[in-house]
């Protein structure tokens, strides 16, 4: 059994079952990311978790705790909210101290508390002002430190990050990142920015209709989708996927895909179980940095196919050129270095690594597996 | 409602502006014609009323009649002045106006932060209740107090104007709270605090405009009020509404006009002075009586 | 340490209880004093109830008998002049000075609350204030007779046709304040970037009124009607403030006619009936405004 156990978990509003059959173990220490488009479930199970919403079947519990039916404040739980959530009449000290207070924690080991959470969070300057005093990012830290101070066994955090501007989201981002390190702490985190799931957490359950679509390490996730869904909502830009046939050419297995001009390109799989398919459909998903052109191919992929076509618009986005052309009849974006002299309307060769290249049953749009 | 902008990118030509000035001065006049015709009447002796000199300010100033309404103008049969009335309509609407407040805000509270099925018709029915007719329970409620034995007195009253200013408290504080952060509650609930430990330390220090609001309109409308005075508490127990028109409508003896007028500010001096004093919360009461949701 | 579902502690399960514990006396005071009132009164409607309670059934009786009766008559016809006379004059003077008022108007502060005081006031005050001042034999009459106007005459408080119209003067006083408040708030609510692009496409300032703003003052519109049309069915201090529903009868309103059936001339069952008849009239304006304002915030 995990740490933090969330075993078979449902929940329904009347006859509405909003979350399905919830399965996740946390290990001790580990850095969860519920990820998923916004009315997905994810909110949900982190609320369930918190016990700021009643479980409908299943079991969550914490250190082999049942949690079911137990009040928030008994949980040994402390959480982050996405509006920071601070008491607006409570000084930040206040603020901070609260929950210790509601414990019964004596004044002078709450002083104590308060002054090392301050110093963790640079924070000790700020004690004596109110929340509305404060900027955005501080208002951050003081939501976390009053999260620290309970010294609780899981930390959640509710899109803690999305009032914030773009450039601090980034610092925020690195500071929990670190923080995390430093603590060895439990945390549960929802979000719906991939880019934060990607870069914060030990391990990603992506969520889509009320379902774990994917439970995995960020690697596992990004390399190995288990579905259309989970390809498509992890990465920026999105995978590609288009639709192509497969076909044996020399007894080996290809992908017949449509180009802009109407004739077709034949690209060899990587995935030898794809003879297995041979005549079918299916729905082939390549990254954008799995097209360039073919100096900045990977050296290291033994399948590297070569594919001409015309291009579309070219967004040079400095760091890369975003090329978007026209293949299986949808818009695919290809990630190209910034000095590519691709011009719009000409052809070009690209460069596919096939190894990167995931197949999806066209029916179910789950992952061809090797 | 914005109040930011002010500006309006509307341009009138000179003439208009003029009327429109003129216009609104016309308009104030009338509006405190009523009020300034009282206030000189008041202070003017009797004679100088009905020889015809109505608009016209005092030849001699007197505040006689002011003495006179307060303390020993006959009211009913006893010559006692508004004074012991003026202390019912205190004694009623001071804890009315608490205790409705109390209620409101705690159901306010529940309504929006402790959803549970049902609140919804809860809450449609505490509205309803604001709009009815109250003829359609003066009858029953007469009886009612009768079995209470607090017919007549300002207990009675009192019962009343909680049992009726309920709805309206419940309502502004519900639209208050409703845009109160629910993610304050729930960080508090993570924190330890408690159903009323909530209330009291998170909701209520953010409250005081609501509070103020709610105050400001039960007092005035508790205050004013004059259908519950005359139906349950005439005589002794009566409030200052029920007096004063009992002085001002008694058919017995020399029409005192300088004296209803002077009984007549009286009644209204505490209600005017808070809408001096607090005018801002009386007319945001108003809106949220007015448009509600 | 287990704890299972049944296990959940007492404060835990105290806390998902107070929520209701604490709305329920303000429900039992509602289920009692609100709706069982009404129903009792309902009931009574249709008893033979004199000067107390009985509860022998008499079936419509009651209110067969008060649609014969005349003074019922003068009381709905006195409520359907003084109603829309009301309405309509509150609602034109409160829109013309908002508007006025929104006009970049110097002194603004000082004037809003002038027109919004008598809001203030007991209409028992307004009332004393209206009757003598509209008195003939020492108000309006009296004043332009004594500064030389011999033959000017202003009776109506005294003659049983016109009283009731200057129930409506002095109740259009009181809340015409009231109206503007509520469209100047709805004036400033709107955007004013629509202005400008209505002034650019070369709008009068009488056009951009009447196809512009106008329009989108509707919730103000409907919010000044209903609210007003239920205090015109309510009203009752101002009648017995200012004529006690005289000269005679002639100025009854149904509030007025409830009151006195049932306190004065003992026919309970005849004043429960008319006050059931108020009600319904209110919930016919109420219910659906209400049910509106409550959906759309959804």
């Amino acid at each position: 059994m995990g740490f933090l156990d969330i075993n078979n978990v449902t929940k329904s509003y009347g006859a509405v079952e909003v979350l399905h059959r919830v399965d996740i173990e946390v290990e001790e220490g580990e850095f969860l990311v519920l990820v998923g488009p916004s009315g997905c479930g994810k909110s949900t199970l982190l609320n369930m978790i918190a016990g700021l919403e009643s479980i409908t079947g299943g079991e969550i519990s914490i250190k082999d705790r049942v949690m079911n039916g137990v009040h928030p404040s008994k949980r040994n739980i402390a959480m982050v909210f996405q509006s920071y959530a601070l008491y607006p009449n409570m000084s930040v000290a206040q603020n901070i101290t609260f929950g210790l207070e509601m414990h019964g924690t004596p004044k002078p080991e709450r002083d104590q508390a308060l002054k090392e959470v301050g110093a963790l969070l640079q924070i000790d300057h700020l004690l004596d002002r109110k929340p509305g005093q404060l900027s955005g990012g501080q208002r951050q830290r003081v939501a976390m430190g009053r999260a620290l101070v309970r010294n609780p066994d899981v930390f959640l955090f509710d899109e803690p990050l999305s009032n914030l501007d773009a450039k601090l989201r980034v610092d925020m981002r690195t500071e929990i990142k670190k923080l995390h390190q430093k603590l060895k702490t439990t945390i549960v985190y929802v979000t719906h920015d991939q880019i934060e799931a990607m870069t914060l957490s030990t391990r990603i359950a992506v969520m889509f209709n009320g379902y774990v679509q994917q439970l995995g390490t960020p690697k596992e996730i990004y390399d190995t989708p288990e579905n259309v869904f989970v390809a498509t909502f992890m990465g920026s830009p999105a995978m590609n996927v288009v639709p192509a046939k497969v076909e044996m050419v020399d007894g080996l297995p290809h992908a017949r895909i449509a180009r802009a001009d109407g004739d077709d390109a034949l690209l060899a799989f990587a995935q030898e179980n794809m003879a297995e398919w041979a005549g079918k459909n299916i729905l082939l998903g390549i990254r954008p940095e799995a097209i360039t052109d073919p100096e900045s191919a990977d050296r290291a992929s033994n399948s590297i196919a070569a594919m001409s076509n015309r291009v579309g618009v070219t967004e040079p986005a400095g760091a890369d050129t975003f090329v978007t052309m026209i293949l299986g009849g949808k818009d695919v974006i290809a990630r190209m270095r910034a000095d590519t002299t691709v011009a719009a309307g000409e052809m070009f060769d690209f460069a596919v690594n096939m190894e990167k290249a995931v197949a999806f049953d066209p029916q179910t749009e789950a992952r061809i597996k090797p | 409602m914005a109040v930011a902008s002010n500006e309006n990118a509307m341009r009138t030509s000179r003439v208009t502006r003029v009327l429109i000035y003129v216009t609104l001065l016309v308009f104030s006049l009338f509006y405190l014609l009523p009020l300034g015709i009282m206030l000189i009447n008041s202070l003017k002796p009797l004679s100088e009323i009905t020889g015809g000199g109505m608009i016209a300010l005092p030849q001699q100033w007197t505040i006689e009649p002011w003495l006179s309404a307060w303390s020993s103008a006959q009211i009913g049969v006893e010559p006692t002045g508004l004074r012991p009335y003026f202390m019912n309509s205190i004694a009623m609407a001071v804890p009315a106006v608490i205790i409705s407040t109390v209620i409101g805000a705690l159901n306010g509270y529940v309504l929006t932060k402790w959803h549970f099925r049902g609140a919804t018709i809860v809450f449609g029915l505490l509205l309803f209740s604001c709009f009815i007719p109250f003829q359609i329970v003066l009858i029953p409620m007469a009886r009612i107090l009768g079995i209470l034995e607090i017919a007549g007195t300002t207990y009675g009253l009192i019962l009343v104007h909680v049992v009726y200013g309920i709805g309206f408290s419940t309502l502004y504080f519900r639209n208050y709270y409703a845009a109160f952060p629910t993610e304050l509650v729930r960080a508090a609930q993570i924190d330890g605090a408690g159903f009323f430990q909530i209330f009291w330390r998170i909701m209520l220090p953010s409250s005081g405009p609501i509070i103020a609001v709610c105050c400001i309109w039960q007092f005035t409308n508790i205050w004013n009020d004059f259908l519950f005075g005359a139906s349950f508490a005439s005589g002794g127990a009566a409030p200052m509404t029920v007096a004063l028109n009992n002085l001002v409508n008694s058919s017995t003896g020399v029409r005192e006009y300088n004296v209803h007028f002077a009984g007549a500010i009286m009644a209204a001096a505490p209600t005017l002075l808070v809408y001096i004093v607090a005018g801002r919360y009386f007319v945001r009461g108003l809106m949220a009586g007015s448009v509600k949701g | 340490m287990a704890m299972t579902d049944s296990g959940t502690d007492f404060r835990t399960r105290m806390q998902n209880w107070l929520p209701k514990i604490v709305l329920a006396p303000s429900f039992a005071i509602m289920v009692i004093f609100v709706y069982g009132f009404i129903a009792f009164t309902i009931y009574l409607s249709f008893t033979g109830s004199r000067m107390l309670p009985t509860f022998d059934l008499v079936g419509w009786q009651n209110y067969e008998r008060l649609f014969r009766v005349r003074q019922w008559d003068t009381a709905v016809v006195n409520l359907a002049i003084f109603a829309s006379l009301y309405i309509v004059i509150s609602t034109i003077i409160g829109l013309m000075l908002a508007i006025f008022l929104d006009q970049k108007i110097r002194g603004e502060g000082a004037l809003r609350p002038i027109f919004l005081y008598p809001m203030a006031l007991s209409f028992i005050v307004t009332g004393t204030a209206w009757k003598w001042m509209l008195d003939p034999a020492i108000g309006l009459e009296a004043t332009f007779r004594m500064w030389g106007w011999e033959s000017f005459t202003f009776d109506w408080i005294k003659d049983s046709d016109m009283a009731i119209y200057t129930i409506v003067i002095a109740a259009v006083w009181q809340s015409s304040g009231f109206v503007m408040a509520m469209f100047l708030a709805g004036l400033r609510g709107i955007d004013n970037e629509i202005l400008k692009a209505a002034q650019m496409d070369g709008a009068s300032n009488v056009q951009m009124y009447r196809r512009i703003i106008l329009p989108q003052l509707r919730p103000a519109f409907l919010s000044a009607f209903v609210i007003l049309s239920h205090l015109a069915i309510k009203s009752y201090d101002l009648v017995v403030a200012m004529t006690d529903g005289g000269p005679g009868t002639s100025t009854w309103m149904p509030a007025v006619f409830m009151y006195e059936y049932t306190f004065t001339r003992n026919q309970m069952g005849i004043g429960a009936a008319s006050a059931v008849i108020m009600l319904m009239t209110v919930a016919a304006i109420m219910v659906p405004y209400l049910y509106a304002e409550l959906r759309e915030k959804k």
